[in-house]
């Protein structure tokens, strides 16, 4: 019990900073944590089976895809703060309160008669008891997972697979397109700037500065832009930049 | 030789139909096939008149049946035409006359664009006049009737470019469905009681027929005959008629169109005979038509309308006659043939006026074009001289005969014939002297000039025969030609010799002229109509015909306004207020239960989430109860 | 035996109330994930309350058909995102002719 008492809050708190966090990436994470409490929470229900397949399946491979498709689907999708249709979270709320008590109060107080327990069930141990349902009881069901499965693998490829609508540029192609484009808009045929040139550091995340010390925004990834990472260079004090830059060398 | 009397109709009718279907190329002769065609049909119908003559007395009436027209249970009705007396005279009058005009018109209407149709209309016109006439089933009477309708709404629109025309046309035509709804309800009491409607056989059961049931059939026809001539209380739209070219306003609205409700009048004999009271609703009809017309044509200046307004007064005459039975009757058509020749004579002066006067009606503008147009001038003197009753015009013999057999009929009937013929001279001299005599009040352009032959040619014919026309009553031969077909009439002895009465009747007619004469002739008349602040009241309702369309407009027109735009008004909020109020609940409904439709899955699945929690609340209250 | 099932229902409301309000896709995405789990959690505490595995082996379905259901929805939402440049579920309003 004490498990439960403990990690019942933690799963709480997580789940609601499943729906308030700001970032996408911070949902997942607390996602990851309900989902671990979850699992030794089956542990400690004598569910073994469940335990290490919650932490395979949800953990590891769901998670995982969460967030590949967020890394794909990149940060520019983040929310924004503005509701746009009204009233929808007022009575998200009020529905959502109302809903939880109801239930807590239905559900939760008419459970009645003693708990078994799992003791008899589980004497062959508990992936042994369930592969006979599965493979017994539930089997039919069982084949229509796999079919199940199999059909969302293809979907997934079939979704996923985009057609080519336009010809693939050859790189003749692009240094034509760049050449033209310079030759139109006076922009740079050769590769973008470099971040961090004459900055004080040289990550990604600093853009270079020109020699009057502005930063170059064209130097750095867009999606850095986008997601406001982008930290600023040194502009005023180049000075002492050199001065520690020497240091360095002696 | 009678049996080709339908060929009378045919004639102009094919006239009509090949002239409407030709198309462009037909522009070139188009009047010369439109002339022919009333042409021949007046050489047919002078052969068969002629005939006519030759004949005994007693076989002078020809019915041809050409096929049955409607049979339908008991309703039998042939398409059969009768050449008679009274039709043969008609025939004569709508297609002598008509040929005249069709030809002054090849001259009047040259310079129209649209002359072809013109003459094509006025073909259709000649054979539903020559349909109406000689029908020998009312309902082919009403054929015609409804013919000569449509031809003369044609042809008073046949400028329908100007607003003023196209009114006055629907005006003539919504004017004359009120008689004809008269007509109509005849034709239908006709075939209620007796079973037909041919005119025969009417005539044959009227004397059995009750006292009302003549004398309603008697005020519906006479109804249907005020509608088509003008007779009050419809006689508001002839005024107007006259925005159609002037051929027309002579051939339709003076010589033989308007005649037709005095045709109908004798051609219903028996039945008027029958009925004393519709003898005398017609008198009265034609009375007060005869001196509201004079009036009239007293007041205005435009030329047609003044001719238009003598025309409403010369039918009165003739309605009154037609109102005084067998005794009336042969002066009534001698008076409409004598008219049918002078009235078109002068219309078509008119119109050979207004030809040299840039098509200017208004008679305060001419003057002293006795000179400029001598031709003209000439022709319609003996017009003038005709309708004024000079001695030895023919105007004199049938004008004077009415107001001697009104006499003969009722001193205080006479009395109003008489004063009618002293106002006639006063307004024709009126008419004379401003339009041919005193000063030259010519606008500045205009060059006043004699019409061509084509159209002088007619007026000359015309003329003659306003002179001549009295020979008809020579030996009292029309009378004794008409009277197997409207009766014998009873000799009236007046109080006075009849030399005394033609003495008074002239003079009287002399004492119009003379006072005109003083009043227009010696005078200066003004170059533009006196305002109507500045005239005296017996002008100014004259200049308003005496408020006839007033009194139509409130009488039947305002109310029937009001009761369409309740109609209007219960159907939109009534009827369709009904319905669409339905329907326009269901859509605020619809418009209601549509506003959580966002198409926002997040919105659903609130809703999916709300009814989640009502089930849960539900099985809550199961489970405590 | 109560309190598990009460938190099994907390996290399934809280589940429910993150699709409701989140906009993001893929968030909104993790919180079905999240009322799934929860009903596993039902499941497998009802499971050990009536003595016999059924329960876990629903939950094992349940699993493997979440799994099936992630990889279709996430491979609607890329191609979703690829085309409207959002994962925005609110910019999918089509259904609103």
């Amino acid at each position: 019990m004490t498990t439960f008492w403990l990690l019942a809050p933690i799963m709480v708190i997580a789940a609601l900073g499943l729906v308030f966090a700001k970032k996408a990436v911070h949902a997942a994470l607390c996602l990851a944590i309900v989902m671990i409490s979850l699992a030794v929470l089956y542990a400690v229900q004598d569910a073994p089976f469940l335990f290490v397949v919650q932490i395979i399946v949800y953990t590891g491979a769901i998670m995982m895809l969460f967030l590949f498709v967020l890394m794909l689907v990149g940060v520019e999708s983040s929310d924004a703060v503005k509701e746009t249709i009204k009233g929808q979270r007022f009575f998200a709320a009020v529905i959502g309160l109302l809903f939880g008590v109801t239930a807590v109060l239905a559900i939760g107080q008419t459970i009645t008669g003693t708990v078994v327990g799992l003791k008899g069930a589980n004497e062959n141990g508990n992936p042994y008891g369930l592969a006979e349902l599965l493979f017994g009881k539930y089997v039919l069901a069982f084949e229509f997972t796999s079919a199940l499965l199999i059909t969302a693998a293809l979907g997934a490829m079939v979704l996923a697979h985009s057609e080519r609508l336009t010809p693939r540029q050859t790189q003749a192609d692009i240094a034509a397109r760049r050449m033209r484009e310079y030759a139109e808009s006076r922009r740079h045929p050769g590769p973008l700037p470099v971040p961090g040139v004459f900055a004080r550091h040289n990550a990604v995340d600093t853009p270079a500065l020109l020699p009057d010390g502005t930063p170059l925004e064209s130097s750095i990834s867009s999606s850095l832009v986008s997601r406001g990472q982008v930290v600023e260079g040194n502009t005023d004090n180049v000075e002492a930049t050199l001065d520690q830059l020497e240091e360095g060398d002696k | 030789m009678f049996d080709l009397q339908w060929l009378l109709i045919a004639i102009p009718l094919a006239g009509a139909a090949i002239l409407l279907t030709w198309g462009k190329e037909a522009d070139g002769f188009g009047h010369i096939i439109g002339t022919l065609a009333s042409a021949a049909s007046f050489v047919l119908g002078v052969i068969l008149f002629a005939q006519l003559l030759g004949k005994p007395e007693d076989d002078r009436s020809h019915t041809t049946t050409l096929f049955t027209w409607i049979d339908a249970g008991r309703f039998h009705v042939d398409m059969s035409f009768t050449f008679d007396q009274l039709s043969g005279l008609f025939v004569l009058l709508i297609t002598g006359v008509g040929t005249l005009i069709h030809v002054y018109s090849i001259g009047y209407m040259e310079h129209d664009e649209r002359r072809r149709r013109f003459f094509a209309f006025l073909n259709l016109f000649i054979a539903a006049m020559l349909t109406l006439v000689l029908a020998a089933d009312y309902l082919v009477m009403f054929l015609g009737w409804e013919g000569v309708g449509l031809a003369s709404y044609l042809l008073i629109g046949f400028w329908q470019h100007k607003d003023s025309a196209a009114a006055a046309a629907k005006k003539a035509f919504v004017v004359n469905r009120v008689g004809d709804l008269g007509m109509a309800l005849a034709i239908m009491l006709m075939f209620a009681q007796f079973g037909t409607s041919a005119v025969e056989a009417v005539n044959q059961s009227i004397p059995g027929a009750s006292q009302s049931v003549a004398t309603a059939m008697g005020l519906l026809l006479l109804l249907g005959a005020c509608g088509k001539s003008a007779q009050v209380p419809l006689q508001s739209w002839l005024l107007d008629a006259m925005e159609g070219p002037t051929p027309v306003s002579a051939l339709i609205h003076a010589a033989t169109m308007v005649t037709a409700g005095v045709y109908l009048v004798v051609r219903s004999a028996a039945v008027f005979d029958a009925s004393e009271v519709a003898r005398n609703a017609v008198i009265i009809v034609g009375l007060v038509t005869l001196l509201v017309g004079a009036w009239i044509g007293c007041t205005k200046d435009d030329i047609k309308k003044a001719l238009a307004g003598s025309t409403m007064s010369q039918i009165g005459y003739m309605m009154l006659a037609a109102g005084l039975g067998p005794a009336g009757y042969a002066f009534a058509i001698f008076h409409l043939i004598t008219h049918g020749f002078f009235k078109a004579n002068m219309f078509l002066g008119a119109g050979s006026v207004m030809h040299g006067m840039n098509d200017d009606v208004e008679m305060r503008h001419y003057g002293a074009l006795r000179k400029a147009m001598p031709i003209t001038f000439a022709t319609f003197a003996l017009g003038y001289l005709a309708i004024i009753g000079f001695p030895g015009f023919s105007g004199f013999f049938s004008k004077d005969k009415i107001i001697e057999t009104a006499f003969g009929e009722n001193f205080w009937v006479g009395m109003g014939a008489l004063i009618g013929a002293g106002v006639t001279a006063f307004y024709m001299t009126r008419l004379m002297m401003m339009t041919f005599f005193g000063d030259q009040r010519w606008k500045e352009d205009v060059h006043p000039h004699e019409s061509p032959k084509v159209m002088t040619y007619p007026l000359i014919a015309l003329g003659a025969l306003s002179l001549l026309g009295g020979l008809l009553l020579l030996g009292d031969w029309i009378v004794e030609w008409l009277e197997p077909v409207v009766g014998h009439a009873e000799h009236h002895e007046l109080g006075i010799p009849v030399w005394l009465m033609t003495v008074i009747i002239t003079s009287t007619a002399a004492l119009g002229v003379g006072l005109s004469y003083l009043t227009y002739g010696r005078r200066p008349i003004a170059g533009e109509t006196p305002s109507d602040s500045s005239v005296s009241i017996w002008t100014r309702a004259g200049r308003h015909e005496l408020y006839g369309n007033e009194i139509n407009d409130a009488l039947a027109v305002r109310p029937t306004r009001h009761l369409t735009r309740f109609l209007v008004w219960f159907d939109r909020m009534g009827v369709d207020g009904l319905v669409t109020g339905i329907a326009d609940r269901l859509g605020d409904t619809s418009q209601f239960l549509r506003q959580p439709q966002t198409g926002y899955v997040r919105s659903y699945a609130l809703m999916m989430f709300g009814g989640a929690a009502l089930v849960l609340l539900a099985l809550l209250a199961v489970t405590l109860a | 035996m109560n309190e598990y099932i009460t938190l099994s229902l907390i996290l399934f409301t809280i589940g429910s109330v993150g699709v409701l309000i989140r906009r993001n896709a893929i968030v909104v995405f993790m919180c079905i994930e999240l009322m799934l789990n929860a009903t596993n959690l039902a499941f497998v505490s009802f499971s050990r309350q009536h003595g016999n595995l059924d329960g876990q082996v629903a939950a094992f379905f349940v699993m493997v058909v979440a799994a099936a259901e992630v990889v279709v929805g996430l491979a609607i939402i890329v191609s979703i995102y690829r085309t409207r440049r959002s994962a925005s579920v609110d910019e999918a309003s089509l259904l609103k002719s």
